[in-house]
């Protein structure tokens, strides 16, 4: 079964990113080690673009970050971004856009509560090849 | 001479999985040409013509020695022996801006 399975204190670092930048999108990755699937080194990135409708890793920030997951031999187990006005689910960009294929990709809708305390939505899908896959959350204590 | 060219994931089917490869050439643009003899389609994975003339496709970053070689005239940039080439994907996206419709490659 297809899962994200990730430790609650990544979950809470992600909503509170998205929190914080609202009502512009934030973007990140939590890097892990390479072929275990595990979310473990939570790397928040600025977004680029400065947008409430998109988000860019800045190109020289990209290259920083993929040679430092190289050389500790870890891939972007999960790359995550905000939607501040409309439901977490990847949008026709974000599709066109996913270049990861072992990423799961994150969503976190702040619509609701904005930069205040309250649920967000917190969804995560494996998109390939312009095919979104949703999957479950499991929230862990430790991951 | 070769020039080690860094592979995104995304495009290791056209590296037989391979994470690396070598190309040969005196200029991105040949590098790639090379790397396309070898490995067929990669190229248009990486580069559309714009108006008239062939450019990296807009959501892919190409850096020779760390530098993104749009700050170094692109295709055009020299590479030479020992050179480090590396292709990341663009880690783009976002909600929908109904005003700017979504661009495709």
């Amino acid at each position: 079964m297809v899962v994200l399975r990730i430790d609650q204190a990544t979950y809470d670092a992600i909503v509170a990113h998205a929190k914080k930048d609202h009502p512009d999108e934030a973007c990140g990755v939590v890097a892990g080690p390479e072929g275990t699937d595990q979310p473990e080194r939570f790397i928040p990135m600025v977004n680029a673009a400065g947008s409430p409708t998109y988000y860019e890793f800045d190109p020289a920030d990209l290259l920083t970050l993929y040679k430092d997951m190289w050389g500790r031999n870890e891939e972007p187990v999960v790359i995550y971004h905000s939607h501040t006005a409309t439901e977490a689910y990847p949008s026709r960009t974000d599709i066109a856009r996913a270049a990861e294929p072992n990423s799961h990709y994150v969503l976190v809708s702040t619509r609701k509560h904005g930069n205040s305390e309250g649920a967000v939505e917190f969804r995560s899908y494996r998109i390939v090849d312009g095919s979104v896959t949703e999957e479950d959350v499991s929230v862990v204590d430790q991951s | 001479m070769a020039i080690e060219v860094r592979v995104p994931t995304i495009l290791r089917p056209y590296t037989g999985g391979e994470k690396a490869v070598s190309g040969k050439g005196a200029t991105l643009s040949e590098i790639i040409d090379d790397l396309e003899a070898n490995h067929p389609g990669l190229k248009e994975r990486l580069v559309e013509a714009k108006e008239g003339h062939s450019d990296l496709r807009r959501f892919v970053n190409v850096y020779v020695n760390d530098e993104d070689v749009r700050f170094t005239g692109g295709l055009d940039t020299s590479v030479s022996d020992g050179d480090q080439v590396v292709v990341l994907p663009a880690v783009a996206g976002g909600a929908d801006d109904p005003a700017q419709p979504a661009a495709s490659d």
